[in-house]
């Protein structure tokens, strides 16, 4: 295991007591491409960021490549690729001495930085912006000179947060090519997101996050198959009165594995049955049915059904 | 045996590996530096330029000089030598605060610039001490450019002698590297949007107390002043300026001068290390 965590805590004592982390175990395998799901606030970015010793833990441990981050923070960060949220490019240099600085704190001899620098420019295709300064790039770029200068120095892990935050969606699916880029070269990936499409596109593992615990680990696939239902209705209704009366007709019909009642109306789980549909807004009409949305089951149904909320919320 | 030998190869390509960290950050500061020459020359430049054109100059010939100043009597016409060893210090602490707070201020608060720095290979205090160490070098740079303006400028041209190179070299050496501590301090204490009014809180007053334009012993008929400017790093680098570059004028004894120099640098740098982990590490 390259990514070992055990038993997480962060508690910020401050005016207020906050438990951002409580309890977190997790172990990425070498190689694998691994995410961390979940809304914002879950304690995301704080397990990255002690992953990273940018943050000491209140208790538990983290082994990155067998180095113990708190114990020997320095050593550990040479195995270590971080790109944080923010864009912390070095403003006063341009994007050929970003990475070829970073690779000369990182014990590289001039000519190696040099050689290494020119080789990411090319494999990030930012040969043509090397004189260009951070503030000259679009967010997509930046990003990808983050990546580029991260990796610079062939940590044994990349820690992404949120890389695709703030970025149009162009940008984000060159950036996930970057990122399953780097699996061939053999970095172990883990990323934070809370865009469900990006881990279910990206990660091999994902490991699906809520008030600083884990809620369930597996693959996308398998998340995806333990709801047992291949979509998703979601009813908005006028009367939501009678709604426990509508719940129990709908779950006689046949295809549906799981109904549940939400702030407007009805949610509906259903195995592929022909003509449910109809037989759906059939039994919804009497209570005032005034819209219907179809989905594919996908990660945010899970994180919907073992939170009860939406991702977003 | 063979573990002895292993633990000390691990512990030798530590210090290898440290070491490149801190040369890489060091390398970087300086071709920042070599970029902004031209600026950071003007900054160091103008205030004591206009002070001497105006106190030095311009005065003297206004009025013939001896009205104006108060401390002429001590310094015989030239309040200019009681200037120079003022002014560079003012020009070596200003550089301290120009080259780690107001950097620190913005790295911490709009850019976060300051990650990155921290994820080096080396351990964070080390970051702090390149941060120290590369604004000395500033402010050594701006003693040198501020010499010859405070020779030059004034009408009556200052009275130097220098007795001990060594000495001199010491100050000047423990004088910067102070400013940069005084920086470090000064930029992860306070808030990054109230850096600003740092510069009216601290700057300028350590400036005026510091005894830039009177020497020390001049003060001896205002004790209360006299004993409470002791606590002006700014004191001791005016002081051992004066010491090394203008004897001629009333001075604080040099050993005393080189020992609290070195405790206000060490005290600063405990200070100023504390509170950068304070504010890089969550």
């Amino acid at each position: 295991m390259i990514v070992e965590i055990e038993g997480l805590q962060k508690i910020y004592n401050g005016r207020q007591r906050v438990v951002a982390v409580d309890g977190i175990d997790l172990n990425v395998r070498e190689g694998e491409l691994y995410g961390l799901l979940g809304p914002n606030g879950a304690g995301k970015t704080t397990t990255i960021s002690i992953c990273t010793t940018r943050a000491l833990p209140t208790s538990g441990r983290v082994r990155i490549a067998g180095v113990d981050v708190v114990a020997a923070p320095a050593i550990a960060r040479k195995g270590i690729g971080v790109v944080p949220q923010y864009n912390t490019l070095d403003r006063a240099c341009t994007i050929f001495e970003n990475i070829n600085f970073h690779c000369l704190y990182f014990g590289f001899s001039r000519a190696e930085a040099k050689a290494r620098t020119e080789q990411l420019l090319e494999q990030f295709h930012l040969t043509e912006r090397t004189g260009a300064y951070p503030s000259q790039l679009s967010g997509g770029l930046a990003q990808r000179v983050q990546i580029a200068r991260a990796i610079a120095h062939r940590p044994k892990v990349l820690f992404l947060d949120e890389p695709s935050a703030g970025l149009d969606p162009q940008s984000r699916i060159a950036m996930w090519d970057a990122v399953r880029g780097l699996r061939q070269e053999g970095i172990t990936v883990v990323l934070t997101t809370h865009y469900m499409e990006e881990a279910d596109e990206l990660c091999d593992r994902v490991a699906i996050i809520d008030h600083g615990k884990i809620l369930v680990e597996d693959t996308p696939a398998n998340l995806k198959a333990s709801i047992g239902a291949q979509r998703v209705y979601l009813l908005d209704l006028k009367d939501c009165s009678s709604v426990p009366v509508l719940v129990d007709g709908l779950k006689k019909l046949a295809g549906i594995t799981g109904v549940e009642a939400t702030d407007k109306g009805v949610r509906i789980f259903a195995q592929g049955a022909d003509g449910l549909l109809s037989e759906i807004v059939q039994a919804a009409n009497p209570y005032g049915l005034r819209d219907l949305t179809i989905n594919e089951t996908s990660l945010e149904t899970v994180f919907i059904r073992l939170t009860g909320r939406d991702l977003r919320e | 045996m063979a573990q002895a030998t292993v633990a000390r190869s691990t512990e030798a390509s530590k210090t290898v590996q440290y070491s490149r960290a801190f040369a890489g950050l060091f390398l970087r500061d300086l071709h920042v530096l070599r970029r902004e020459l031209f600026p950071f020359v003007i900054r160091v430049c103008m205030n004591p330029l206009l002070f001497l054109f105006v106190f030095t100059y311009v005065i003297p010939h206004i009025s013939s000089g001896a009205s104006m100043n108060p401390t002429a009597a001590m310094a015989g016409n030239a309040f200019s030598t009681v200037l120079l060893p003022g002014l560079m210090a003012v020009a070596i602490m200003f550089s301290g605060i120009a080259a780690v707070a107001l950097p620190l201020a913005q790295e911490f608060g709009v850019t976060r610039e300051i990650d990155d720095r921290v994820m080096c290979p080396l351990p964070v205090p080390a970051v702090a001490v390149e941060k120290i160490c590369f604004s000395a070098v500033q402010s050594m740079m701006a003693a040198v450019i501020v010499f010859p303006l405070a020779y030059y400028v004034p009408a009556v041209h200052p009275t130097t002698h220098v007795s001990s190179w060594p000495f001199l070299l010491l100050v000047v050496v423990l004088a910067s590297l102070t400013a940069g501590a005084l920086g470090l301090t000064i930029g992860t204490s306070v808030k990054p949007q109230q850096i600003g009014l740092i510069f009216g809180v601290v700057v300028i007053p350590i400036t005026f107390l510091g005894c830039v334009y009177y020497p020390w012993a001049a003060l001896t008929h205002i004790r209360w002043l006299q004993v409470g400017v002791l606590l002006n790093p700014i004191v001791y680098m005016s002081e051992g300026l004066r010491a090394a570059l203008t004897p001629t004028l009333p001075h604080m004894h040099p050993l005393l001068i080189i020992a609290m120099l070195v405790v206000a640098l060490c005290l600063l740098t405990w200070l100023g290390i504390r509170g950068f982990l304070r504010r890089v590490i969550g």
